[in-house]
């Protein structure tokens, strides 16, 4: 106001701009802290990019020496997992599906098989696209924010499965260069309670398990066009063999020991996390860290033995399941989820 | 002269959670036992080569507890002998009364000359007014409740408290106590000072002390018995299912103590050892709790998730009977359906037995 006021007639413009500018700045600034705050407020809950707890100081400390002395929060050591319930064939409009609770982490997994033209560097081989879908878990995953835990969960599936021989790709292959069968994996994350990736990885292997792919037959005319013809029997199919499927273990480094499956709150205290994933002959396929804080290469090898030891019991487990529920075949009690 | 709290620096337990993290120094690290079937202490083991070996991992005696299973329903438990049956629970789309006379409350509306309830609960009936209460809903604050809550923000002359309602719980600076017990009106170095006392994240105990008109609860800390929560458990269970009592400060025999805040929020700590009246609430203990309270601790909170799950009310002898009904088992299996079945059982049939 002063600003506008002062200056003569040429400089009044200028006076009255200083004026306004400095008006702005004040509340321009205002607004900025309160932009910055939340900002702050914001990182201090970006974990991996995804929902977390804030804890009071005391309680990461709790949390901490209960690791130390191998006895956590609801009673677990620090390689026990939670109760799993692993369902398949939930959605029926799929070519397979699966369901995973851990926890409170739940997981739905459909995949479709649609025929497709082989990638150009193997032309005798399918393969398998990953979608992950986050949007249904809180409001701040929706959007941008979801879409990103997405993608780096996506990403890491597919480095998951880039090991030659987890899945068998060659028994996707019908007509080498022309067609193949491509399998695309939604994941959908209904709930996020802590270890997304090992819900996912278990959710992902048994919907492979369950996958039932319509048996074709190619059939070549004259000309040399070729007919693709799917069988009329439904349950004329071929099945994915599983066995070298790997199992995503996520261990969190927390305090000086590392924890498996940890929660929501685990995850809070834990700066730097490592995720391994291991077949069920304990090969290890792949090797990733995330987290802020730096990881010493001494407890690397130990996290390593951990989760070749853990993964192999989560495979046993997991296969035991399976096995289980395709015995009892159709006089399982459902619980479908409608189309 | 603003006074800064003794005892419980926010410092002191980061520089506390710092120890543990520096990884980059080898000494500082004890090795962690191979050995899990039972729970050893950590003992110093030598080091030994890395191995990547497969079979080296597999043994029968180290491997971990997975354990998974197929989902079933959960077989509702028999509800025909609880006391109190005679209350009048409601669905959505359930019509309450064909009767015109009543005035109609939250929770219900009109439709063809019948009141027909629109939300989940209980028929409560006050005179000529029907309302339904809600069983799963916000906490709604009262004058006089004892709430468990986390600071949120930090603003000029107040905090905003988060209490699982429908706005941000207030906690004016003029509604709690100094550290020392001082007793003074707060100056402008102390509204300089309040993440001093409590920061983003710190959760307290409070009671309720008014209500605004647009609902949100302002609360005050009042007491010495309120204030800064130290090392403890924290479980979020919905506000229904905790019994207005007339406290909800337990000191529980098995060990540990209990606070059973009314807007859901329930702390679980170890018993401090002595009564110390002059701290004003803000001190708090950072050593490592022993394991033997934190045994307990896990119990508690394993079977405080039980009796919710099977949505039994939450109070102190609940509590009590669930605990004791889950000694025979370990620690982590309670929260297996099957042992959680049969550890709400009993615990209801000591309930009933004691009453009846």
């Amino acid at each position: 106001m002063e600003g506008g006021q002062e200056g003569g007639q040429e400089g009044w413009m200028d006076g009255r701009r200083a004026g306004r500018r400095a008006g702005r700045m004040d509340g321009r600034q205002e607004g900025r802290k309160a932009g910055r705050k939340r900002a702050l407020r914001r990182c201090g809950r970006e974990a991996a990019g995804m929902a977390s707890v804030v804890l009071s100081e005391a309680e990461k400390l709790y949390i901490v020496h209960g690791v130390q002395e191998d006895l956590r929060v609801d009673g677990r050591g620090c390689e026990d997992y939670r109760c799993a319930e692993v369902e398949t064939d939930v959605v029926s409009n799929t070519s397979g599906s699966a369901r995973v609770k851990l926890g409170e982490t739940d997981i739905l997994v459909g995949i479709k098989a649609e025929m497709g033209t082989p990638k150009l560097e193997k032309p005798d081989e399918g393969y398998l696209e990953f979608f992950v879908d986050c949007s249904s878990n809180s409001p701040e995953l929706e959007g941008r924010g979801g879409e990103e835990l997405g993608t780096d969960i996506a990403n890491t599936l597919y480095r998951v499965f880039s090991c030659e021989n987890s899945v068998d790709l060659k028994s996707l292959c019908i007509n080498p260069k022309e067609h193949c069968w491509v399998l695309y994996v939604d994941v959908l994350l209904l709930e996020c309670g802590g270890n997304i990736f090992d819900a996912i990885s278990i959710a992902v292997k048994a919907a492979l398990f369950n996958t039932r792919i319509p048996k074709v037959r190619v059939l070549e005319d004259e000309e040399g066009t070729k007919e693709i013809e799917l069988s009329d029997d439904p349950y004329d199919c071929i099945r994915l063999s599983v066995d070298e499927v790997p199992c995503i273990v996520t261990l969190s480094k927390i305090g000086y020991r590392h924890v498996v499956d940890a929660t929501l709150q685990e995850e809070a205290c834990s700066l730097a996390s490592l995720l391994i994933s291991v077949t069920s002959k304990g090969a290890i396929t792949s090797m990733r860290k995330v987290g802020k804080g730096s990881l010493d290469p001494e407890s690397i090898f130990e996290m390593m033995e951990t989760g070749q030891r853990v993964g192999k019991s989560l495979h046993i487990a997991l296969q035991k399941i399976l096995d289980e529920e395709e015995n009892l075949g159709t006089s399982r009690p459902k619980t479908e989820i409608p189309s | 002269m603003a006074a800064v709290p003794l005892g419980f620096h926010r410092s002191e337990a980061r520089e506390a959670l710092r120890c543990q993290e520096q990884t980059w120094l080898p000494s500082h690290r004890p090795c962690c036992p191979h050995s899990r079937w039972r729970r050893p202490r950590p003992q110093a083991r030598p080091r030994q080569q890395p191995t990547w070996r497969a079979e080296d991992a597999c043994d029968g005696a180290k491997m971990a507890a997975v354990t998974m299973r197929l989902p079933a329903a959960r077989a509702p438990l028999d509800s025909s002998a609880l006391r109190g049956g005679e209350k009048h629970l409601v669905a959505p789309g359930d019509t309450i009364t064909t009767d015109t006379g009543y005035m109609r409350g939250h929770g219900t509306y009109v439709e063809d000359d019948k009141l027909i309830a629109s939300v989940a609960g209980v028929v409560e009936r006050v005179n000529k007014l029907v309302c339904v209460r809600a069983l799963k809903a916000r906490y709604n604050g009262e004058i006089g409740d004892i709430v468990v809550g986390r600071i949120t923000e930090v603003q000029q002359k107040r905090w905003k408290v988060e209490t699982n309602s429908r706005l941000d719980s207030v906690l004016l600076l003029s509604s709690i106590n100094l550290p020392g017990g001082e007793l003074r009106r707060k100056s402008a170095e102390d509204e300089l000072a309040m993440r001093d006392y409590l920061q983003e994240g710190d959760l307290i105990s409070a009671e309720v002390q008014s209500i605004f008109s647009d609902g949100a609860v302002s609360l005050h800390t009042r007491s010495l018995k309120y204030g800064k929560l130290a090392q403890g458990v924290l479980v979020q269970v919905s506000p229904s299912l905790v019994k207005r009592q007339k406290t909800h400060f337990h000191d529980l025999p098995c060990g540990a103590s209990v606070i059973l805040g009314n807007n859901g929020f329930i702390w679980i700590y170890p018993t401090p050892e002595q009564k110390d009246d002059d701290a004003g609430g803000y001190t708090a203990n950072l050593e490592p709790v022993p394991l033997s309270d934190r045994e307990v601790i896990s119990r508690l909170r394993n079977c405080i998730m039980a009796l919710v799950t099977h949505k039994i009310m939450l109070f102190d002898t609940s509590i009590l009977y669930c605990y004791e009904a889950s000694l025979p088992h370990q620690i982590k299996d309670i929260l297996k359906p099957e042992v959680t079945e049969e550890i709400v059982l009993e615990a209801r049939q000591r309930l009933l037995d004691s009453e009846g």
